[in-house]
């Protein structure tokens, strides 16, 4: 009985919430990995991206209650985020058009595409600040649990409960949902073996007859489509405030690198390394152990590795290591 | 004198722009403006001298700021005697044993060949390293902490004048930038700049949250200042006498000797904070004259070409048999330092240490604005750029507001979305920054004031 206690209390702590942050993470991670394999620069826009897309989406969501359209035990933002999606998309198109492209033209270095993505960066915040303001929301509706503490111990008569947020489901089903077609997109359909192409070769594909901008503009619809959902995501699973959404910047650009950039479904497997190990590195042990330990053996102390502050630093110290003994990241392979 | 024409009017209109503020707003603000934008031109110095002379992208600014703002705390606050006592034996033993796993890991790396074994046995050194640092370290903190927590419940500084941080604090963020640049400066460009802004986040996390030293988020307030203070300055006689000096055609009007004695009074309160800024100014301007020298000098120097030749062709310049990585390292260690500098100065000037405003934004992308925007590769250009953005950055706010009353002076005062703009107006200076950026790297990628190279 203790050890299945024991398993509860890791499910229910551990396990359950790495992996809908991880797909929170990973959904980013995506974009910024296909934006540095195709348009090669790191994109320092992420963060904000993804807080602007759901900028758009709380502000549909907030006109959609307004009306009364709701999706009885469903958050009413599901039905906002193609709203969302659709400006956010306008949003980088006119962006790429207005500042990208004439750096691409020009085949400017990397570093100088990140110097204006950190520019679009300062601007897209402003943008953020100035429609919602830069205050901590929420606007999840609908039912809050699939799953309650109190109902699962009823249910098996253990002493450890475990809890499951219907955002929680939402995000780990959207995000198989969304990842399971962008891979099929990018490994069966003509446009997106030609994104590939570009991506490896980019002198060998404008000879085969691959159309550049096609390409481009493929890439920046799909950040935006990522950006929001994931964004969104996050902001029902926690709160929106652009200034976390901007410092969640850092750990995608780990997972992405730790993926090994370039590399999407590398991505998409850094932003569970980082979410586990975040949380599997700050969290304290002391009730696990007294459940599996004899009672003579039992633990003094919290048996935290590392204290919950330091949340952050452990995601950027496994990307240091990382980028010290593997710099193409964990999961190589071929780019794209 | 020719070609210095535009770096010479170029700075008069930026002089202009502040003794401006002067007038229209006022002498203490305009002072501290100026203060700030000496501070920022320390900061873009630093940071010009890393990716104007050497190319290297260093994302990690924030991180050294916060470092000098460090060494800024450890100098000038007095011991706390009672902490010492409580742990300052086993925090000094903690650091032995940190000196000493760095010993053995080097001792390892170079006696061994590369092998997985060798990986094996520094991962057991360090972690057994950690447990002892645990166990030794953990009760200690605990009791230094518990040392009276209101205003101390940190072991305190040196106690010695602020001033001396500022070499201090170079020495800080220069050991720092060489562990990074050890780990990190073999990385393509833009993976350096990641690793580094990471890097710097985790050097914020530990000054945030390692209570101990530095007090984390209670913040250490109270600093000793360099110069007087304005209380005393109010009851110095020949401070009295010196207002009066300069306010003789004011005070000359008024007749009424009670109504004399209050205006004096007044301006003495108003001249007091002038004074003191300007003494700040005075202290900045030698650092930022100092530096100016130095930089301008090495620039021009056969090292200042080796790095020019290093940052355009890294290959020809190592077949020339320069060693790029040590001048890379050497570079990003006297970048960061003088950014160490900054930093200390900044604490000096605010009085106060608090790690929860070092925030990515302020204290490395607009300080990489200021550099892209002055003109990377030319001091000039980089100090230019720290005072047009950092004076942009103030008065965004005001000129904003400004406009956004002239164009919805339609709209009634109760509109929302006039009330709504005004209320957002501090983000306002996002987009004017961002804009500028954006405009500045399109039609003048090299800066307002561009590098100068000599063809000889």
């Amino acid at each position: 009985m203790d050890f299945i206690n024991s398993i509860v209390l890791l499910l229910n702590y551990i396990f359950v919430p790495a992996l809908s942050y991880g797909s929170q993470l990973a959904l980013g991670a995506i974009f910024v990995s296909l934006i540095y394999g195709i348009l090669r620069f790191a994109y320092f826009t992420a963060g904000d991206l993804m807080s602007f897309g759901t900028m758009f989406t709380i502000l549909f969501t907030w006109y959609f209650q307004s009306l009364g359209i709701s999706l009885g035990v469903l958050p009413t933002a599901l039905l906002a985020i193609p709203f969302g999606v659709i400006i956010t998309i306008l949003y980088v198109l006119a962006k790429d058009k207005l500042v990208f492209s004439y750096y691409r033209t020009k085949k400017s270095p990397p570093v100088m595409l990140a110097m204006v993505s950190i520019g679009t960066m300062f601007v897209t915040q402003a943008i953020v600040r100035i429609v919602i303001g830069p205050y901590d929301r929420r606007f999840f509706d609908g039912e809050k649990f699939i799953l309650k503490a109190n109902e699962f111990k009823e249910m098996t008569g253990l002493n450890e409960g475990l809890a499951i947020k219907s955002t929680q489901v939402i995000t780990l089903l959207v995000t198989i949902i969304v990842v399971f077609i962008l891979f099929w997109f990018l490994n069966k359909t003509k446009t997106g073996k030609s994104m590939r192409a570009y991506s490896d070769n980019e002198d060998l594909a404008l000879l085969s007859g691959i159309d550049p901008k096609k390409v481009v503009m493929i890439t920046w619809v799909i950040a935006a489509i990522l950006a929001t959902i994931g964004g969104t995501l996050y902001g029902l699973d926690k709160s929106f405030k652009p200034f976390t959404y901007f410092n969640n910047m850092l750990p995608i650009f780990a997972a992405a690198i730790v993926g090994g950039i370039g590399n999407p479904f590398g991505a998409f497997l850094g932003g569970y390394v980082i979410a586990f190990s975040e949380i599997l590195i700050t969290y304290a042990y002391k009730k696990f152990f007294v459940y599996i330990l004899p009672e003579s053996l039992e633990p003094e102390g919290l048996l935290q590795l590392l204290s919950t502050d330091y949340k952050f630093a452990v995601s950027f110290s496994i990307l240091v290591i990382v980028l010290l003994f593997r710099p193409s990241g964990i999961f190589k392979g071929k780019i794209i | 004198m020719k070609q210095y024409s535009d770096v010479i009017s170029a700075y008069v209109i930026m002089l202009g722009l502040i003794i401006l503020v002067g007038f229209l707003q006022s002498w203490s603000m305009a002072l501290s403006i100026l203060c700030f934008c000496l501070i920022s031109a320390v900061m873009t110095m630093g940071a010009n001298i890393q990716w104007g002379y050497a190319g290297l992208i260093n994302f990690g600014i924030m991180g050294y700021t916060a470092l000098g703002g460090l060494a800024a705390v450890l100098v000038s606050v007095p011991p706390v005697k009672e902490a010492w006592q409580a742990g300052g034996l086993q925090m000094v033993i903690c650091a032995l044993i940190i000196a000493s796993m760095v010993f053995s890991i080097r001792f390892i790396l170079n006696k061994y060949k590369k092998s997985s074994n060798r990986n094996y046995i520094i991962a057991f050194v360090i972690i057994v390293g950690l447990i002892f640092l645990r166990l030794i370290s953990g009760p200690s903190i605990h009791l230094i902490e518990s040392v009276n927590p209101a205003t101390t419940g940190f072991l305190g500084g040196m106690g010695l004048p602020i001033v001396f941080s500022w070499i201090v604090g170079a020495f800080f963020a220069g050991a720092l930038a060489y562990v990074i640049g050890k780990i990190a400066l073999g990385l393509r460009a833009d993976y350096l700049a990641i690793a580094t802004l990471l890097i710097s986040e985790i050097v914020i996390a530990v000054i945030k949250h390692e209570d101990w030293l530095t007090r984390g988020v209670k913040n250490v307030i109270g600093l000793k200042r360099p110069v007087p203070y304005e209380i005393d300055l109010q009851t110095k006689q020949w401070f009295i006498n010196l207002v009066e000096k300069f306010n003789q055609g004011a005070l000359n009007l008024v007749t009424d000797v009670l109504e004399r004695e209050q205006l004096l009074k007044q301006l003495v309160i108003d001249g007091s904070t002038v004074f003191v800024k300007l003494c700040y100014v005075g202290l900045f301007s030698i650092v930022v004259i100092i530096l100016l020298i130095v930089t301008q000098k090495a620039l021009y120097s056969p090292w200042g070409r080796m790095m020019r030749a290093i940052r355009d062709n890294d290959e020809a310049a190592n077949a020339m048999g320069k060693n790029v990585v040590k001048q890379h390292l050497l570079i990003f260690v006297l970048g960061s330092a003088v950014v160490g500098i900054a930093g200390a100065m900044m604490v000096t000037y605010d009085g106060l240490f608090t790690p929860g405003s070092y925030r990515p934004m302020r204290y490395t992308f607009l300080i990489w604005v200021m550099v892209i925007v002055g003109g990377s590769g030319n001091n000039f250009g980089a100090i230019l750029g720290g005072f047009a953005v950092w004076f942009l950055w103030i008065e965004a706010a005001p000129a904003s507001l400004y406009l956004i009353n002239l164009f919805t002076s339609g709209l009634e005062e109760t509109n929302a979305l006039r009330i709504h703009l005004i209320n957002s107006i501090p983000y306002f200076r996002l987009l004017v920054m961002g804009t500028s950026l954006l405009l500045v790297m399109r039609y003048k990628p090299k800066g307002i004031l561009p590098e100068k190279i000599k063809h000889i």
